[in-house]
């Protein structure tokens, strides 16, 4: 979909740009004119979201580290500080605290939009996998976040999680131990290891923001999936991005806005823990360790594995095997609507990772430890056994010819022929739909 | 067809996050606590601070509280600034004044005291936490700035906390000078029980009861913890209407240029 570029430079200074750095050819061909196929349905409207997402935390995390202080005699106060005594400081922490959750929401419909369409699969892989590098540094970047204020939840979910990088002395002995104290910078977590959380905060989110660039040049060759699978077969199945995918793209995030905003002004805590209102104390160890709820499922898998190391490589592995999701899938067919199978499977596991989440809430003992242990098969036998066999096995439902046989078969009142609705800028009856 | 999408992806986004709010706080081994719900003036999305209410709270903090716990968050010129007690900036700095503030090192190079300004913060019982365990029979009385925040059901924890002092039951193994308390984790504080009735006297008519000091006293915290919250209600009010009305216009734009098209 790279194709051609028709851009063309209507003035002199456009001209003089063109001739030396087309930045504007680029942004006209790439978000302008960009061929979409015209039949993306809401769940694709999640990609610009994300972008608005981390615009936000990027800003108000900017203004944030202008008055924090990375230290652990500071950091709890100087929160506080920015929440009673810095103009607007409340709404640039409540926003950058509840944007971090609103990111990971977005994300986790964004990456289910992509399993359920098959939007993986060759010519996509690459594009697929820098999405779950951009995934494995949000949770890196959140994780470190949550640390700075220094309460109690933030202190005791660094010393749990770095912890479990002692789990290697089972591989070899000291092993675990020496990384714990390198990633630490001491024997315990203290400030060096804020200072360290601190810097690398600040670093990820720029580092995010080139992949996110690259993940955008992945999209802008093969083009988007689209909720049939097929790709675009004629030039009258795609629309310019821009008026018609800007506008739904916008509307769709005003109605994000929305959600934002009420978790931003009426609920900021809600998502949050009381413990983390309580300055960090390396002597007192919470009731409960929990960590955010975004990361519930992975916390949940962490601890159904009765052995330290394992769990560790399960938690980690649960991530990883995103990467080979492409390969694993063995469908012809990209889109689950198609799959009458496979369906019910995806639909399992969208419940399985509600179900973790709870799970990841609870304390890992008896039938809630039973359940974790379940789920946590089902999330790998999902990707391990039931992509690789389901798609061998299952025969797809008849699927339309084309994204215009399908655009045709669900607008009514539209012309009869694929021809009618080709016309393009024309202003068509107005339809009821 | 979309409209039916659209709506759905709306309702499937709302009721995600209801559930992630419900799940997010650990209810997992919620002991026996007795938490009583109360009803506050500050709760909702229009809610605002009784002043009144804020007042009376700060006199119990003052003549109670603090003499074992610290606030230093806060200061004394929070006390008149709006959204909050208000109170005159006359009586700010009387209030400010009536304490005693440590302040240098002078041009000797020796630390002396001086009477206190509204641009101090709350001053401290304690010169550190040693001196405050030592004088609390080894336990450190926590600082009030955020507690409204800092624990679990928030101001109804700390409402049920000052009313739930009662008699140990007889197979409780209290410990020597350990106190019983229906609302605390576990039930033994080291917090003997502050409030007794007609213990502080208020000035515009309020009944001296516990169940009035320890509302009052709780409402205060609150403030202590959230001060900007009444303007974060008033600002999210607009907010919200602006963004709804965005929303409608980007719906009407949206069905205008997708008019255009088959889709």
């Amino acid at each position: 979909m790279a194709g051609k570029s028709t851009y063309k430079p209507s003035t002199g200074i456009e001209r003089w740009f063109d001739e030396r750095l087309p930045v504007i050819r680029v942004m006209h061909d790439q978000f302008v004119e960009f061929p979409t196929p015209r039949n993306l349905n809401y769940w694709w409207t999640f990609g610009g979201i994300l972008m608005f997402c981390l615009f936000v935390q990027l800003v108000t995390g900017i203004v944030l580290a202008m008055h924090y202080a990375p230290n652990e005699n500071l950091a709890f106060d100087s929160i506080e500080h920015i929440m009673r005594n810095v103009n607007w400081g409340w709404l640039m922490r409540y926003t950058h605290a509840v944007g971090g959750s609103m990111f990971f929401l977005a994300v986790y419909i964004h990456i289910l939009r992509g399993l359920y369409y098959g939007s993986y699969k060759a010519p996509r892989e690459i594009l697929w996998i820098l999405g779950v590098i951009i995934f494995m540094m949000m949770i890196a970047t959140a994780f470190m976040g949550y640390s700075l204020p220094w309460g109690q939840m933030s202190f005791w979910a660094v010393t749990v999680i770095t912890n479990l990088f002692g789990s290697f002395d089972a591989l070899v002995p000291g092993l675990g131990t020496a990384i714990v104290e390198w990633v630490w910078g001491g024997f315990a977590v203290g400030n060096p290891t804020l200072n360290r959380l601190f810097s690398l905060h600040y670093l990820f989110p720029f580092m995010i923001v080139g992949v996110v660039l690259l993940h955008i040049w992945a999209l802008h060759i093969p083009g988007n999936n689209n909720p049939t699978g097929i790709e675009i077969k004629a030039k009258k199945e795609a629309l310019s991005f821009h008026p018609y995918y800007t506008v739904k793209d916008a509307f769709a995030l005003s109605v994000f806005a929305i959600l934002f905003a009420g978790f931003v002004f009426y609920a900021p805590n809600v998502l949050g823990h009381a413990d983390n209102y309580v300055p960090a104390d390396p002597l007192v160890t919470p009731a409960h360790i929990v960590p955010e709820w975004y990361f519930l499922p992975f916390y949940a898998i962490l601890r159904a594995i009765p052995s330290k190391l394992f769990g560790v490589i399960a938690m980690f592995g649960s991530i990883l095997v995103l990467v080979i999701v492409p390969w694993l899938d063995t469908s012809r067919v990209r889109s689950a609507s198609y799959r009458p199978i496979y369906k019910w499977f995806f639909w399992s596991f969208v419940v399985t990772g509600i179900a973790l989440g709870y799970l990841g809430a609870m304390p890992p003992e008896g039938w809630y430890l039973i359940f974790g242990r379940a789920f946590t098969l089902y999330y790998f036998a999902f990707f391990l056994i039931v992509m690789p066999l389901v798609g061998l096995i299952e025969t797809p439902t008849k699927m339309p010819g084309s994204i215009t046989e399908d655009v045709l078969e669900r607008s009514k009142g539209a012309a009869p022929t694929a021809e009618g609705a080709a016309a393009s800028g024309a202003p068509a009856a107005p339809e009821k739909r | 067809m979309r409209n039916l999408a659209n709506r759905l992806l709306c309702l499937t986004i709302a009721a995600a996050l209801a559930g992630l709010a419900l799940s997010a706080p650990v209810k997992a081994a919620e002991e026996d606590t007795v938490i009583v719900d109360q009803s506050w003036s500050f709760t909702g999305p229009f809610g605002t601070f009784d002043r009144a209410q804020l007042q009376r709270g700060f006199k119990v903090y003052q003549e109670v509280c603090a003499s074992c716990h610290a606030m230093h968050l806060v200061h004394y010129r929070n006390l008149g600034e709006s959204g909050g007690p208000e109170f005159s900036e006359a009586a700010v700095k009387a209030i400010a004044a009536s304490v005693e503030v440590e302040d240098g090192p002078d041009d000797e190079g020796e630390m002396f005291e001086r009477p206190g300004r509204p641009a101090d913060a709350f001053i401290s019982p304690f010169k550190n936490a040693q001196e405050a365990r030592a004088a609390n029979n080894g336990t450190v009385p926590p600082d009030l700035s955020v507690i409204a925040k800092g624990r679990e059901h928030g101001v109804n924890y700390l409402y049920s906390l000052l009313t739930g002092y009662v008699e140990a039951p007889a197979d409780y193994g209290l410990s020597e000078g350990m106190f019983y308390n229906t609302a605390f984790p576990g039930h033994q504080i080291a917090m003997p029980n502050p409030l007794s009735a007609d213990v502080i006297e208020y000035t515009d008519g309020t009944p001296p009861t516990v169940e009035n000091y320890a509302k009052d006293v709780s409402a205060f915290m609150m403030w202590a913890a959230e001060p900007k919250l009444e303007k974060r209600h008033r600002i999210g009010f607009r907010v919200m209407v602006y963004l709804i009305l965005l929303a409608g216009f980007l719906y009407v734009a949206k069905r205008r240029i997708w008019a255009r098209i088959d889709h």
